[in-house]
């Protein structure tokens, strides 16, 4: 998937996580997080990041999230439409990639 | 199969992580999660997004999952179809339905992304919600559109603009939309689901309508908040009094098949089939009561 | 070593000599006599009223090393504690170890006082803010010691709290040391965590900003305990004291909690005429109250007594009849703190007749059904309401394991999970009420009852309520939020969880 902006979903909300998906230069994918339960499952939001990126083919992006508590569910949801927006795709879902 | 009961269908807000992921701790009969009026354009993507991770990870046990989607007549109804489908959704809700093709239109989605997954044929249902004159008007073929349709809904608030009024308490200005959909309902052998009361904080207005709408015969109620969900089922439980004659309904049908007899009486008034269908209603609400466990 | 319970308490704690490990809820019999203060005499004409608070520093002799107390009838609204540090710290005295029976989030700037020396120990129910993370990350030498409401006022009676100096706040107070809860400026009702200080400590100090005429009655403190008094400008933030409205909670969670711990109270056996109940503060405790006040019209049963911290649900029940007296230790808002005053059986009770396992008989051994809540619970049953998930402290001890261990069924209500976070786990970070004294607990997802409670177990089935056992609930909450990865800690004891009999049930260690 080609990142072509900056693309943010989600939400400051408890339970929710705001994601924002940035081009970067540099190969590979940086991680910023800050999450109410960084102690308990900082490791667990990161893996799970990383695992909605691979599965849509995004590379070489920093992803800054502000994590509330976030259900595993609900990462991948808020990855998924800040790629696509990030791609220019919000309406023209590849469903057999999500 | 099991009867469905559906005296409660709580609205849940698709862009809501936190109600996505709790609703149904409520004890809701069917939960709707909503991409429709309740999500603004620049979230739509987000929303549907949200609600596919959601069904496809949550495990909500009993709960019936309904998801209402935008018209077919957006950008993203068809998108909202897709993604329901493939998740997982046990209904999709039509808004604003007013012909039978509206119900057959989006049938042919639903049914060329069954195939495109993993999804047998014909295991997404469909509900139709009616919120127009002429939806009114329409009744009863868009209740017997598609052998899918579960239900069809009345949405009272467009309806009543459309009508050039508003809502009273009386619900006076309903009556005749209510009755149309609940005879079509009917006559189709589907669901009739009464529209939302949006006074939450008006338990003594909500209970009114909620008889009223139990009198006149409609399956349940649109919900919007979990403190409504108390008061509808207790309306809609049998009284003590219903379950204990119900129960001799079934012993004697039960008794009589034993003995191969045709005819069942009780009490010397003969038991027919209507009598029969109506005992067995009371005791499926009974066991959603909690008030006769599973099996006695 | 481990003790009773499997958790592990080190052989040597730096700072905390008297040492015995918990090993069940009634097993430790008291020995001696109860502790007593100086014997001191005010003559006819001498004056208690002094002319500042350094005055009457001075006066009570405080030197580096010694013991003062506090309440916190003031809750977030107190000005006495910080004021007082201040000056102590002002006049150059240190190594002060403070003895409040307990603290809040307005005490966090004490942080500074504990930092240059100024405070050296801290015996309390609860610390929570930046003085508690402080104290997580090992600001401090010696660690904290943290008791319940009981175990308090028993370890200022058997003298293993010697308090030298009691400095207490008070809403009004006459010349000779006759103090209400009840003052032109502020109201909190109950003085009773203050009645133990006063009793026991050597001196007494009272602060107020409302000096009434002599003689001020009924006085919740009596001259007789009295040595000096002080006349400030303000005590305390009457907000801040005192909550205007308790709010009915409309969190449909709480609510939903609410009305399945409502339903089990019914359905267990002990709801009948003449029962007693004691019900907190939070958003579910509230929604208790209210729900049975329904049942109880609906059935016409009456409760003997509620008691512990009074709320304006439960005086409307006394109100309306359908509670015969209340027992308060700590009145919570204004309704309650007005009822105090105007309700003949509304009855002040001091912390000791509160909770107390040493004396001869509290009134949480009377008790029929107790609603506690939980940061954590363990699946045998053991609750921590004293740290966080993260392991930082966070809250208090209060009257959570006096009321479990006294009351004939203990009820907990917490959500399943909080923000990601499970509440029913293998083994949570800090226990301060044993499982074994734990009855039942109702979540938004389940209800589990300890398997000890067959009885209960027996009454509640069948009653339409979400039975499970404790280990379903740790699998549901896995099941939706993961499994959270271990706090880590580092060997240092920050804090000592006392049990109410005084021995150790688990320490705190410091965070990594």
């Amino acid at each position: 998937m080609e990142i072509i902006r900056t693309g943010m979903a989600g939400t400051m909300e408890s339970s929710d996580i705001n994601v924002v998906i940035e081009k970067q230069e540099a190969k590979g994918i940086k991680i910023y997080l800050n999450s109410s339960v960084e102690k308990q499952f900082g490791d667990q939001i990161r893996k799970v990041i990383l695992e909605t990126l691979e599965d849509l083919k995004v590379t070489n992006v920093v992803v800054r999230a502000v994590d509330r508590g976030a259900l595993d569910c609900t990462i991948r949801a808020r990855v998924q439409s800040a790629v696509m927006r990030a791609a220019n795709k919000e309406n023209e879902l590849d469903w057999e990639v999500l | 199969m099991k009867k469905r009961l559906r005296r409660t269908m709580m609205y849940v807000p698709g862009n809501n992580p936190n109600m996505l992921a709790e609703a149904h701790i409520y004890g809701a009969d069917s939960l709707m999660f909503d991409l429709e009026d309740s999500i603004s354009l620049s979230e739509k993507d987000s929303a549907r997004l949200l609600v596919y991770n959601a069904i496809k990870s949550i495990d909500y046990g009993e709960t019936e999952i309904v998801v209402r989607i935008n018209g077919l007549d957006t950008p993203f109804g068809r998108n909202d179809i897709k993604a329901m489908v493939r998740a997982g959704a046990d209904v999709i809700r039509l808004p604003k339905t007013e012909t039978a093709k509206d119900v057959l239109d989006v049938e042919e989605i639903i049914e060329e992304v069954e195939r495109n997954s993993s999804r047998p044929i014909g295991s997404t249902k469909m509900m139709a919600a009616i919120e127009s004159p002429l939806g009114v008007i329409n009744a009863v073929e868009i209740a017997k559109a598609s052998s899918r349709l579960i239900g069809i809904a009345i949405g009272a608030e467009d309806f009543v603009t459309n009508m050039k009024t508003k809502r009273s308490p009386e619900g006076i200005e309903l009556l005749y939309a209510r009755s149309q959909i609940l005879i079509a309902a009917r006559a189709a052998g589907i669901c009739a689901l009464d529209t939302v009361y949006s006074d939450v904080n008006n338990e003594e207005g909500f209970r009114k309508e909620v008889k009223l709408i139990k009198q006149l015969g409609f399956d349940g109620k649109s919900i919007i908040n979990p403190r409504q969900i108390a008061p509808v089922h207790e309306i809609y439980a049998p009284t003590e009094k219903e379950i204990e004659h119900s129960k001799r309904v079934i012993r004697a049908i039960k008794e009589a098949e034993e003995k191969g007899l045709g005819v069942v009486s009780l009490k010397g008034k003969m038991v027919d089939k209507p009598i029969v269908e109506r005992a067995e209603r009371i005791l499926e609400l009974a066991r959603a009561c909690g008030m006769e466990k599973e099996g006695e | 070593m481990k003790n009773s319970i499997g958790r592990e308490i080190p052989e040597k704690i730096v700072g905390y000599d008297k040492f015995k490990c918990y090993c069940s809820p009634f097993i430790k019999e008291p020995v001696g006599r109860k502790a007593s203060p100086k014997l001191r005499q005010v003559k006819p004409g001498d004056k208690k009223v002094v002319n500042s608070l350094e005055e009457a520093i001075k006066k009570a002799g405080l030197k580096d090393g010694m013991t003062i107390s506090f309440h916190h009838h003031f809750r977030n609204g107190d000005y006495i504690i910080n004021m007082v540090m201040d000056k102590i710290a002002e006049m150059g005295i240190k190594d002060i170890t403070i003895a409040p029976s307990s603290l809040t989030t307005v005490h966090e700037t004490l942080v500074e006082h504990v930092k240059s020396g100024v405070i050296s120990g801290i015996y309390t129910s609860g610390v929570r803010g930046k003085l508690a993370e402080e104290i997580s990350k090992g600001i401090m030498e010696k660690p904290i010691i943290i008791r319940s409401h009981g175990g308090r006022a028993r370890a200022i009676e058997a003298g293993e709290i010697h308090i030298d100096v009691a400095f207490l706040g008070v809403p009004s107070c006459d010349e000779y040391g006759n103090a209400s809860g009840k003052g032109a400026k502020t109201i909190c009702g109950s003085l009773g965590y203050a009645k133990v200080d006063a009793k026991y400590a050597d001196t007494v100090v009272l602060i107020t900003d409302d000096l009434v005429c002599y003689p001020n009655f009924p006085a919740s403190i009596s001259q007789t305990d009295v040595d000096y008094v002080v006349v400030v400008d303000s005590i305390g933030d009457p907000n801040g004291i005192a909550s205007g409205a308790t709010r009915y909670t409309k969190n449909p969670k709480e609510l939903l909690i609410a009305k399945y711990a409502s339903k089990v109270i019914v359905n267990s056996g002990y709801f009948k005429e003449g029962f007693s109940f004691q019900t907190g503060s939070g958003g579910s405790s509230l929604a208790v109250t209210r729900f049975l006040k329904e049942i109880m019209k609906d059935r016409g049963i009456k409760a003997k007594f509620a008691l512990g911290g009074i709320t304006k649900p439960m005086v409307e029940l006394y109100e309306e009849g359908l509670i015969e007296h209340l027992f308060d230790t700590q009145t919570f808002d204004l309704v309650s703190c007005e009822s105090i005053f105007q309700n003949p059986n509304h009855h002040e009770i001091d912390a000791s007749m509160y909770a107390n396992p040493h004396n001869k008989g509290s009134f949480v051994n009377k008790l029929d059904v107790v609603i506690l809540s939980a940061l954590e619970i363990d699946t045998s049953f053991n609750v921590n309401v004293i740290t966080g998930s993260d392991g930082v402290i966070r809250g208090a001890s209060g009257g959570h394991s006096d009321t479990a261990a006294g009351s004939k069924m203990s009820i907990i209500v917490a959500p399943l999970i909080r923000g990601r976070i499970p509440t029913v786990v293998d083994n949570v970070n800090t226990v301060v009420t044993p499982g074994e004294t734990v009855d039942v607990l109702v979540t938004d997802r389940g209800i589990a009852i300890n398997p000890k409670r067959k009885d209960l177990m027996e009454n509640l089935k069948n009653k339409g309520l979400p039975i499970v056992t404790i280990e379903e609930l740790r699998d549901m909450a896995l099941k939706i939020a993961g499994k959270p990865k271990p706090i880590e800690y580092t060997d240092k004891v920050v804090g000592v969880v006392e049990y109410r009999d005084g021995s150790i049930i688990d320490v705190i260690r410091q965070i990594k």
